[in-house]
């Protein structure tokens, strides 16, 4: 697989690590109620749709940013990838 | 039809005209008592097992495609109980000693064969690690040797015992493991069941459940509504696409492992072989076939193959300790989905939906686990509690805190 990297262009998916679910972006907050079960969920419940998936990669050979790469799981088809921290910042993050 | 030695001479000698389909191929009925999703290796040990240890009647196993035509016939065929945590091993040993019975109870030739398997250890850490392994090994009742290096000169001198980095130090043999045929223990298990009057349904795709007021009445598929009593998921790779039907989201992804296989060879390797310092195993086969693999791809996919950066990594895992296997050709390779749990380890549970029951998250260690993972989840339907080398297989061990984590790398599906 070739991941177009926003940044460096393509570049082999061998110079990744894949950590897995888009939604580990939004971490849930500790403080609230019902954190426990919250953290259970993000911690440990997936999708794992068959087909269009959105997932963080990690450019650890690289320049260490880390990606939303929007695949096919079937596929493995590559249709779009972000800087997460554009995805994050979309969301109203650190602003 | 009973096999028999005698059976075989005889239909040689007329011509080999008596064979007879070994299953029927039924039109389903409107309703059952149990219903099992997925004609897999699980799927129909625990059809055999809940009709013929636990008396269930009136079960039918429904495949969306062929039966075997998933993990079961997609695998390195090694059977073993190495494990090292309590929620695992006596589960596993369970499954041993069953496999060890498997062709008497089926009245089948599985061709299983104990060559046993030799983990090999390349500091002193993880022979000491090994070392442990081998005691929680014995306290379950299963054998365990701990070798040192000049006994794996003796039996595997073909190994690089020249490794500076990677030195052999030890290795963990377990003489009653080794390897059984993939499709005969499906075909095996498919036979007997029929035998006991359960109804296998081929071709037959479940698209949706039948659901009133929170309990599963039964299952829609392209061939009608089917009505169950009881319905039982077992579909490996495609869990979290079926259970989703359900409402239900588990704590599995789905991920790509390829399998090799070489050009035929004399016969070389006695065992299985594992390699400590990469991930790499390999064993022969009968027809002198290298059957070889290593790690995850490492990314979600329900692709059936593979990309080659793991090929390279394999096949140079494999040069690493076994140097000869260079001048051996690669035949074929493939690739399986396999249902990855957050901790490594399965489940065999009910769920939160009455009537409803789910068995999965095998990772790549499902092949193994057949005879006990049909045993404990037909335990688990005809009685509605968990057979206790199963207990802790539950879907709701993470929120407990009780994980089950061979490898100890945490909820992180790619590393187990």
């Amino acid at each position: 697989m070739i991941i177009n990297h926003p940044l460096l262009g393509p570049r082999d998916a061998s110079e990744f690590t894949h950590l897995g679910d888009e939604s580990m972006i939004d971490r849930p907050d500790g403080m609230n109620e019902g954190a426990a079960e919250k953290f259970h969920d993000y911690l440990y419940l997936r999708d794992n749709p068959a087909g269009k998936y959105r997932e963080l990669w990690y450019h650890e050979a690289g320049d260490r940013s880390w990606l939303v790469v929007t695949r096919d799981t079937v596929t493995h088809e590559i249709f779009k990838v972000e800087l997460a921290r554009d995805v994050a910042r979309s969301r109203g993050r650190s602003k | 039809m009973r096999y028999s030695a005698f059976g075989i001479l005889k239909q040689g000698l007329t011509g080999n005209k008596g064979w007879k389909p070994v299953w029927r191929e039924p039109e389903p009925k409107k309703s059952y008592d149990y219903i099992i999703v997925g004609g897999g290796g699980h799927g129909l040990a625990t059809a055999h097992y809940l009709a013929k240890v636990f008396g269930g009647k009136n079960i039918a196993v429904l495949e969306k495609g062929w039966i075997g035509s998933g993990n079961i016939g997609r695998n390195t065929t090694i059977v073993r109980s190495n494990y090292g945590l309590d929620g695992n091993q006596p589960f596993y040993e369970m499954s041993l000693k069953l496999w060890e019975g498997l062709e008497q109870d089926l009245n089948y030739n599985a061709m299983m064969s104990q060559r046993g398997i030799l983990n090999l250890a390349h500091s002193d850490g993880q022979r000491d690690a090994y070392a442990r392994r081998g005691n929680a090994m014995l306290m379950s009742g299963a054998d365990a040797e701990l070798l040192d290096r000049s006994a794996i000169e003796k039996m595997c001198p073909f190994l690089n015992f020249d490794n500076e980095r990677f030195p052999i130090k030890a290795g963990l043999l377990q003489r009653r493991a080794g390897t059984a045929r993939h499709d005969a223990v499906a075909w095996g298990y498919a036979r007997s069941a029929d035998l006991h009057g359960v109804d296998i349904i081929q071709n037959c795709e479940v698209t949706g459940f039948q659901m009133k007021n929170g309990k599963c009445l039964g299952v829609q598929t392209n061939q009608g509504l089917i009505k169950a009593k009881k319905t039982a998921v077992c579909v490996a790779g495609a869990s979290s696409r079926v259970m989703e039907k359900a409402g239900m989201r588990l704590p599995i992804e789905s991920h790509v492992l390829q399998a090799f296989v070489s050009e035929g060879l004399k016969p070389t390797i006695p065992g299985v072989i594992t390699y400590g310092a990469g991930h790499f195993y390999v064993s022969q086969s009968d027809k002198g076939g290298l059957v070889f693999g290593g790690d995850l791809d490492g990314y979600n996919s329900y692709a059936q193959r593979g990309n080659l950066p793991v090929v390279e990594d394999v096949c140079s895992g494999g040069m690493s300790i076994m140097p000869m296997i260079g001048r051996a050709r690669l035949l074929r390779m493939w690739g399986g989905v396999m249902d990855m749990s957050m901790d490594g380890s399965p489940f065999i549970d009910k769920t939160g939906i009455e009537g409803l029951y789910f068995n999965g998250g095998w990772c790549y260690g499902g092949f193994k686990a057949t005879p006990a993972s049909g045993y404990c989840y037909a335990h688990l339907l005809a009685t509605d509690t968990p057979h206790e080398n199963a207990s802790q297989m539950r879907l709701d061990r993470f929120i407990r805190g009780n994980m089950i984590d061979e490898k100890g790398v945490g909820a992180q599906p790619n590393l187990h």
